[in-house]
């Protein structure tokens, strides 16, 4: 397959990922649909890197998934202190930075 | 010597700081004698520096600093003391200093005296800038500096509204003229490069004659607004709203005499034009003979001085016309003295009768103040031009002059308005001390003034009496830097037989004053005819300016102000502000805390950077 | 041949795997269908000769990751089928899908790379885990290590966040002490 191919992939499925994040009011659900966005990116970065013979894509693609788990670590601890504080997880309760 | 020249010009200026540092504590006298003493150090100062000029005849240049240098620009803060700038500074400074002594005693029951004394003695430093200047841009200056002073004196009391009225029609007027200085002084420097006076003066020949006339005439616009020539002349009647001693020095010995300075140091560039001095002649014999006719009927004291003033002003534009430019200074010395001490001896009176004004309801006064009285009567007698008082010597000078250059015309004009002015001045003089009595003994107190008063007020007169008496040396000092003049076109004998004519009709006039009216003055029935109505209302002619000036342009001020003001510009910088205020209302609630329309809003700006990335890589 | 096909199948699977995960009511499923759609990720990443990346991307993603958010949904007091209101559903959708066409236009242009110097080169001799160790722990050491000092980090903030208070440690009480709090705590959630 072309380079071209895999883009187009990675592209569309950063786009579901996409949706998922506008739509979703459920904080959890947002957190799902930011995990298809780093995989998209990881599989365009992987893409790249094979059809340019060259490691570093691989290499950031490594720490991109190092990264997305020590964020999930943290993005769920402080969702379940938020849910102690206030027992709702609904992104349209959680507003305080108002105009 | 220079020291003297700095001293001179700045110890009124001092006074006038000093005083204003009081300006807003009620009356102290040490205000009134402190700038009454900076003016006298002033005045040793000038009569040093014309006694310096007399015995060695050189000329002072000093330059006080560099003011405009930019590109070919250059006008420095200089001032010269040559022979005509030193005899106006010894006038202006002994009539100043007289008055301003007169005014600690007429001023003294008065709120704002502090304040006053603060103006009179800043006008009195703007005047010296004025004749002092080497160039006409510092002129302008002292120009501008008088003509404010002269603003806030004559409104001095401000709360009067005919006063600031007064003020007004003053400042306008002058503006009026003010252009027309301010246009020659553009002609003057686009084509000379200068504004000094020597690289002006030396460089007007090689002009076109028409440009010339043009300069002549605009620096004449000028000082016909400051000299109160007609059409420009309303003002100066007006503007004895302001307090007596203001009247004496600025609108008698000063400010207006600054027109008459700027066309004799302006000599060189009217004798290469003079058509437009026989033009300027004209007007200056039109005007005498115009104010004289409205001093005939007045019956305000100040307003008869007044016009006085102004006809003794056209004799001497007169004389600055036909080219006998001495003489015409000459005059504006003589007639400063004995102007100024009538204005005193005036105020004196009103100070007497409580500020009364009107000539009919005063009379025989002189049981109760010989010394005014005498005074007045000595001052009225020169201005009369009676031998051998000062006025004698230099009217007759200018109608010789008149004579001289064939203007016959001008000649008999300005005979009969001699006539007419010894006949008003005493007419002025006669109901005023002699005659009857004319106010009840229960309204009015008459007293004499002070004596300190008096005093100031004995060197004017004992100059009004013996000023004419040093032509000869007068000549021979200015002419090292006017042109001589004499009258050579007419004999000897001509020359006497004019003089007697004219003392004719002057002794004339005052004879018909003191007969007619040491019994009781003229019927009644003069006061119907239509001439006395005309003479009376000044023929018309402020009516006239208000009606078809004043007016119209206020109409048309309020036309733009409701129309273009208010609908036009108001409302589109209103309609901005209102737009912006609308804009951000509508734009707040983007600033919801919610993160789902945050996340929309980061993928819309996301869009617009991608379309925005796409168009750039196209082109 | 073998390879488009598989490329084929293997995309139309993470497709409505992960639509799914984004579209469904079900937390469930949702997560469910991430999982799925993860290892299905890892297949591309075989396809494209990493070998090792496949194998982190499962052993990491679908194996933490995954059950970490599974403890986390244990942990909220959902229901099953979550109930979301969207104000303008067709905006949601307008929105993405601009950003659908304007990149995959980008993309489609063919991708010119002349004079492109690999960094890294891959060196098909080693193997990929080989070739990737290699390069991770000499070029990328420094990164490599910070990024394992953010992982503790994070554990220990996760511990922090989420933990109970850490004061009292059960395994040094007696059995009655025990007994004792766990009637305290009662009677004040009773209380409540």
């Amino acid at each position: 397959m072309t380079l071209n191919a895999y883009l187009i992939l990675s592209t569309i499925l950063f786009c579901i990922g996409l949706i998922g994040v506008i739509k979703r009011k459920n904080v959890l659900m947002l957190f799902f649909s930011t995990e298809i966005m780093l995989n998209a990116v990881n599989v365009g970065l992987a893409a790249i890197s094979k059809f340019h013979g060259d490691l570093s894509g691989q290499i950031f693609a490594f720490f991109i998934i190092a990264v997305a788990a020590s964020e999930v670590a943290i993005g769920l601890g402080l969702l379940i202190l938020w849910y102690k504080r206030t027992g709702s997880i609904n992104l349209d309760d959680i507003a305080k930075m108002r105009g | 010597m220079e020291k003297y020249i700095y001293i001179a010009l700045f110890a009124p200026l001092v006074g006038s700081l000093v005083a204003a540092l009081f300006s807003t504590q009620p009356k102290t006298v040490f205000t009134g004698w402190f700038t009454s003493f900076m003016l006298a150090v002033s005045m040793f100062a000038s009569l040093n520096l014309l006694h310096y000029v007399y015995t060695s005849e050189t000329t002072l240049h000093v330059n006080l600093f560099d003011w405009i240098v930019i590109g070919n620009l250059n006008i420095p803060f200089g001032f010269v003391v040559d022979q005509v700038s030193v005899v106006m500074m010894s006038v202006v400074t002994v009539v100043s200093t007289m008055v301003h002594i007169h005014s600690i005693g007429y001023m003294e029951h008065d709120k704002g005296f502090n304040r006053y004394f603060s103006y009179l003695s800043a006008f009195v430093f703007s005047m010296l800038v004025l004749v002092m200047s080497d160039n006409f841009a510092v002129l302008f200056i002292g120009w501008e500096g008088v003509g404010v002073c002269s603003w806030l004196l004559i409104g001095f009391w401000y709360h009067k509204e005919s006063a600031t009225w007064a003020a007004n029609e003053a400042f306008i007027m002058n503006r009026i003229g003010d252009l027309g200085l301010l246009l020659g002084m553009f002609l003057i420097y686009w084509n000379i490069g200068s504004l000094q006076y020597d690289i002006v003066f030396a460089q007007l020949g090689g002009l076109d004659n028409s440009l010339l006339v043009w300069i002549g005439c605009l620096l004449f616009l000028g000082a016909m607004g400051k000299s109160a020539q007609f059409p420009l002349h309303t003002w100066l009647a007006d503007a004895m709203e302001g307090p007596t001693p203001v009247s004496a020095l600025i609108h008698a010995a000063t400010m207006v005499t600054a027109g008459v300075y700027l066309v004799v140091r302006s000599n060189e560039l009217y004798t290469l034009i003079p058509e437009v001095g026989y033009a300027i002649a004209a007007l200056g014999a039109f005007v005498a003979i115009f104010a004289a006719s409205m001093a005939l009927v007045n019956n305000d004291m100040k307003r008869i001085i007044a016009y006085s003033t102004l006809s003794q002003l056209g004799y001497m534009f007169v004389a600055a016309g036909l080219g006998a430019y001495w003489v015409a200074l000459f005059h504006l010395a003589t007639h400063a003295f004995f102007k100024s001490v009538l204005f005193l001896g005036a105020g004196n009176v009103m100070h007497a009768m409580d500020d009364e004004l009107d000539i009919r309801k005063m009379g025989g006064l002189h049981k109760k103040m010989k010394a005014t009285s005498i005074i007045m009567t000595v001052a009225s007698l020169a201005l009369a031009g009676i031998f051998p008082l000062a006025g004698f010597f230099s009217k007759d000078k200018i109608l010789e002059a008149a004579f001289n250059a064939d203007a016959i015309l001008l000649w008999g004009v300005l005979w009969v308005t001699a006539g007419l002015t010894a006949f008003y001045s005493f007419r002025l003089v006669m109901k005023i001390f002699f005659g009857e009595q004319n106010y009840s003994n229960e309204e009015f107190h008459p007293h004499e003034a002070k004596n300190f008063v008096i005093a100031a007020m004995i060197p004017l007169a004992v100059l009004a009496v013996v000023a004419g008496w040093f032509e000869h040396s007068f000549v021979e000092f200015v002419t090292k830097t006017l042109p001589t003049w004499e009258a050579s076109n007419i004999a000897h004998s001509t020359a006497w037989i004019l003089i007697l004519i004219t003392s004719a009709v002057a002794i004339g006039g005052i004879a018909v004053a003191v007969f007619k009216y040491r019994n009781g003055g003229f019927s009644k029935d003069w006061e119907n005819t239509s001439i006395y109505k005309l003479l009376s209302n000044q023929y018309y002619i402020p009516k006239f300016y208000e009606v078809f000036i004043s007016r119209p342009y206020y109409a048309v001020s309020v036309w733009i102000w409701k129309v273009i003001e208010i609908k036009l510009i108001d409302a589109s910088i209103d309609g901005l502000a209102h737009f912006v205020n609308k804009l951000g209302v509508k734009a707040r609630p983007i600033q919801t805390g919610n993160l789902s329309s945050s996340l929309r809003l980061m993928v819309f700006g996301l869009i617009l950077g991608l379309v925005f990335a796409l168009v750039l890589s196209v082109l | 041949m073998f390879e488009v096909v598989a490329f084929i199948i293997f995309s139309v699977l993470t497709i409505s795997m992960f639509s799914i995960s984004v579209l469904t009511n079900n937390a469930l499923y949702a997560l469910s269908s991430l999982a799925a759609g993860m290892i299905f990720i890892s297949a591309f990443f075989f396809l494209l000769g990493a070998d090792f990346l496949g194998a982190v991307q499962i052993v990491v993603y679908t194996g933490a990751i995954m059950s970490l958010y599974a403890f986390g949904m244990m942990f909220f007091d959902s229901l099953s089928e979550i109930k979301e209101k969207v104000k303008n559903p067709r905006l949601v959708f307008l929105l993405s899908g601009m950003v659908a066409l304007i990149v995959v236009i980008v993309f489609l242009a063919p991708v010119i790379g002349e004079n492109v110097q690999a960094n890294h080169p891959i060196h098909p001799a080693y193997g990929n885990s080989a070739d990737v160790g290699l390069i991770l722990f000499t070029k990328y050491l420094v990164p490599f290590e910070v990024a394992a000092i953010m992982l503790l980090v994070a554990m220990i903030g996760g511990i922090v966040l989420a933990g109970k208070k850490m004061n009292e440690s059960y395994s040094e009480m007696k059995e009655d002490e025990i007994d004792e709090k766990i009637r305290l705590e009662a009677s004040k959630k009773d209380a409540k």
